[in-house]
Formats: structure tokens, sequence, C-alpha cells
């Protein structure tokens, strides 16, 4: 039987010669939790199942660090690492992979462009592509929507881009399972609604997309204890989760979490 | 010196960093010469069986030869699918260094398996020396590989049915899992390959 995976994500400034892991985003204080590849170690060594870094730098300029990053990476880190942020076509794919990459995860690029997704998954197979969903809670115009009966009120969920500042009217629902015909090996589904918020994932979301798909889903957003965690794989048909700060300050660390949840009767990696 | 053979399937240099992590002496290599005289073979792979047999082809006469005159060999992923006689995902022919058939995952689950899977070891052998029953290995694949005899089999995962995840026969041993994204426990079996090997 596969293993739950617990996927830490690392934020990648990469506007300085080594990069910076930054916690904090959307807020005004950013914070910095350390060199991306020495966490991206530590995270290993601590049981990390996989391991995602984001590239959020605002500079165009990071393409070298990127690389740099990703090498320097994949000389001590031995479990699949997924890069994602700012990759637009199959020649940026390349690069990462060239680079020591496994997966590339694309969101913006894939939206504008969805047969990229067709285009990777036939150059490095449907495991390198995650496509990555960031989705917002609708009350309204449910007309025409794949709507989900929620503890709030019947609603569906529409995709945003650039960190959720844009909106794309894509139906969330609709577009991981397009994603899952075009090639897709994971959806990342970052709930824009429970992210930043440590109030847990949302579980009404993950549970409508993971059983409207046949390949994994990776639960993201709201993560703030380990219970959270527990909850969407006992309540949902999600194969991983993935959570940022929770680890970035040694709230929980890696271990911690899975111990809990194997105590706990979910199957995971020791 | 351990020689990964690369005839144009996939990447390599997890598979290289990871050997360079268990301190081993290993290289890239691309033609006869420079695999002729290595201490060891490792043939790894991502793609399709056609495609991979096509690719191979000008190197399978000096692959074999090299084999048969005792040289360890390590074959991963495709690069273990690559040692039999057929797959069921394409027409040409195997290497025939080992006999049996390549087939497909049941239907009963999603194909390909991809994440970390549990070993159930079948038989005991060095390469698998530090690894227990329950350990999980990280797998991406759709075929996996039947041997004609079964003793063949190390090691399996359950995946819809029993799934051959570690072959040995003599100087050839196959993983169908990837030991370079696998972990500690992958990093193991790579050293004890890689200790098994006179360099």
């Amino acid at each position: 039987m596969l293993a739950k995976r617990i996927i830490p994500c690392l934020d990648c400034d990469l506007g300085t010669p080594e990069g910076r892991v930054v916690k904090g985003k959307e807020f005004k204080q950013i914070k910095y939790a350390g060199i991306p590849w020495e966490l991206a170690e530590k995270y290993y060594n601590d049981g990390a199942d996989e391991i995602v870094f984001l590239d959020i730098t605002a500079s165009s300029d990071r393409r070298e660090t990127m690389t740099d990053v990703i090498k320097k990476t994949a000389q001590s880190v031995f479990v699949p690492l997924t890069v994602g942020g700012g990759i637009s076509s199959l020649s940026d794919a390349r690069k990462v992979f060239t680079s020591g990459a496994d997966k590339v995860s694309i969101n913006t690029s894939a939206l504008k462009n969805p047969a990229l997704i067709n285009e990777i998954s036939e150059d490095y197979g449907r495991q390198a592509c995650v496509v990555a969903i960031d989705a917002k809670r609708r009350y309204d115009h449910l007309d025409g929507r794949i709507t989900v009966k929620t503890s709030l009120g019947e609603c569906w969920f529409e995709c945003s881009t650039h960190g959720g500042r844009q909106f794309t009217g894509m139906d969330a629902i609709e577009w991981a399972k397009e994603a899952d015909e075009r090639g897709a090996g994971d959806i990342l589904l970052t709930s824009m609604d429970r992210d930043g918020t440590k109030d847990g994932f949302d579980i009404e979301l993950t549970k409508a997309v993971a059983e409207s798909v046949r390949i994994p889903v990776i639960a993201s957003g709201g993560v703030g204890k380990p219970e959270h965690m527990r909850e969407v794989f006992q309540k949902t048909k999600a194969q991983a989760a993935l959570a940022a700060s929770i680890f970035h300050y040694n709230e929980y660390s890696i271990m911690d979490v899975k111990k809990y949840l194997k105590k706990n009767g979910v199957h995971v990696r020791i | 010196m351990i020689a990964i053979i690369d005839y144009g399937m996939g990447n390599l240099y997890s598979i290289k960093n990871a050997f360079e992590k268990t301190g081993a002496d290993v290289r890239i290599v691309t033609d006869a010469n420079a695999f002729k005289d290595a201490d060891a073979i490792v043939i790894p792979g991502v793609g399709a069986f056609d495609s991979a047999m096509k690719k191979i082809a000008p190197l399978k006469q000096d692959i074999l030869d090299v084999v048969k005159s005792g040289t360890p060999f390590m074959g991963i992923c495709l690069g273990m699918q690559v040692l039999f006689d057929k797959s069921a995902e394409g027409k040409a022919p195997g290497l025939g260094m080992l006999s049996g058939n390549v087939v497909k995952l049941p239907k009963t689950v999603l194909s390909p398996q991809i994440g970390w899977n549990e070993l159930k070891i079948k038989k005991h052998i060095s390469l698998l020396d530090g690894i227990s029953d329950g350990d999980f290995f990280y797998f991406v694949h759709s075929y996996y590989c039947a041997p004609k005899d079964k003793p063949l089999v190390a090691a399996s995962v359950e995946y819809g049915t029993d799934v051959t995840a570690v072959v040995a026969q003599d100087n050839i041993c196959g993983l169908q899992f990837h030991p370079e994204k696998s972990g500690p426990k992958g990093l193991a079996i790579l050293t004890n390959f890689a200790g098994s090997v006179k360099c």
C-alpha cells in the first residue's frame, strides 16, 4: 500500500546569490527562514517524502540562481524534488530537470496554455508534471458550475493565479479533471481561503477535487498542527499534505508529525 | 569505477549524485570503450520500452559481453525491465539476460504507481543488507517484471498484485524502484552494491 506523503514547501526568494527561504509573502513582514538547500537537507534528514521549492522571486534574473539551488540540493537530498514558479514553457521545464529536479509544478502557465501539461508529461513522464491549483470559494454565480454543498452554503471553486491576486473564472474541479486527462501526475491543491490561516485544510474542497480525479491530490493551505493532517487524510482521498510554516520555525518536526499520524492510523513512511 | 551507461533515456545525475554520496567512484559513460573495463555497470532509464531498446541497440553486444564476463550489473526501473525477454509495452525484444516478460500493472489500481511502497523481502541477498520488511521505497512505473523463475525475485511490493521490486541472479540485479530517490534506505542499497564491487 502506498504511503501518504508529507511534503515541506520552501518559498524561495532567489534575489540573492544563495537564495533565501521566506515565509509570510502575503504580509508586509517577510521573515527569512534559511538557505534553500540547507533547509531542504534538514527536512530530508527529518523524513520528508518529497521537497517542493516554489520560486516567488519578483526579479527576472533568478533563473541562474535556481539552477544552482537545485544542483546543490540534488547533491544531498535523495527524495523527489519538485520546483515551481515561473515555469512557462517546455524549455523552462527542461532547465529545471537538467539541474536535478524530478518534477515541475505549473499553475498560471498551464491555465494559459493547457497543452504544456501534455508536452511535459510526454517528454518526462506523468509523474514529472504537477499541476498546482489555487482555489477560492465562490458562493454566487453558481449556474453552470460544479457546486459543493458546504457547511457555509453551496459554493463553487474558482482558480486564481499570481498568488491569489488574479481570478480566472475557471472552475477548479473542472480544471483538475482536465489536468488529469492531459497527463498531470499530481494536483497540488491550495485553498486560498485557508492559506496562511493555520485553521486547517479546506476539507470540502479537497474531498470534492480528490473524488473527481484519478491522480493523487496534494492538500495544501491552512495547516497549523498535526491534527489537521490527520483530518485531511481521514476525511478525504488526499494522498499527500503540503506545509510550510509549521516546519520552518520548528513548531513541529516532520518526524513528530509522521509519528503522530502513524499512531493515529495513517499509513506513513517512518 | 562504477559506470552509469547514458543511452539517452532520462536524467542520470541523481543516480550519479547518490552513488557519490556513498563514496563510490562513479562515471557517466556513453560508449562501450568507457565501460568495458568498469568494475560495475549501472543501467538506469525512464521512458518507453521500445525507445529504450532502440537507443541501447548500438551498445547491446558490448553490454551482453561485459555481463557474461561476470562484471556486477544493476538495472534500475526501465533499466531493470530491459534485462528481460520482452515487454507488453512494446514490440522490440529486450536484452534477454533474465528470462521472463514485463507486464502491465493490473487494471484495478491507478497506473502509473507513483509513490512510496513497502518492501516484502522474499529472499535474503547481500544487496538488501540492512533493509527490513516494511521499509519504503519510491516507485514510478506502469509495467513490472514477471520473471520465469520465481526464485529470482528477492523482494516485491503489494500494488493490486504482487509486484516484483528486486531481482537478482549471479552478477545481475534489478530494482524497479528508484534507490536514488528512496532516502537513506535507497542509499543503503547503493552502498551495498558499491561495496560488493572491487574498486
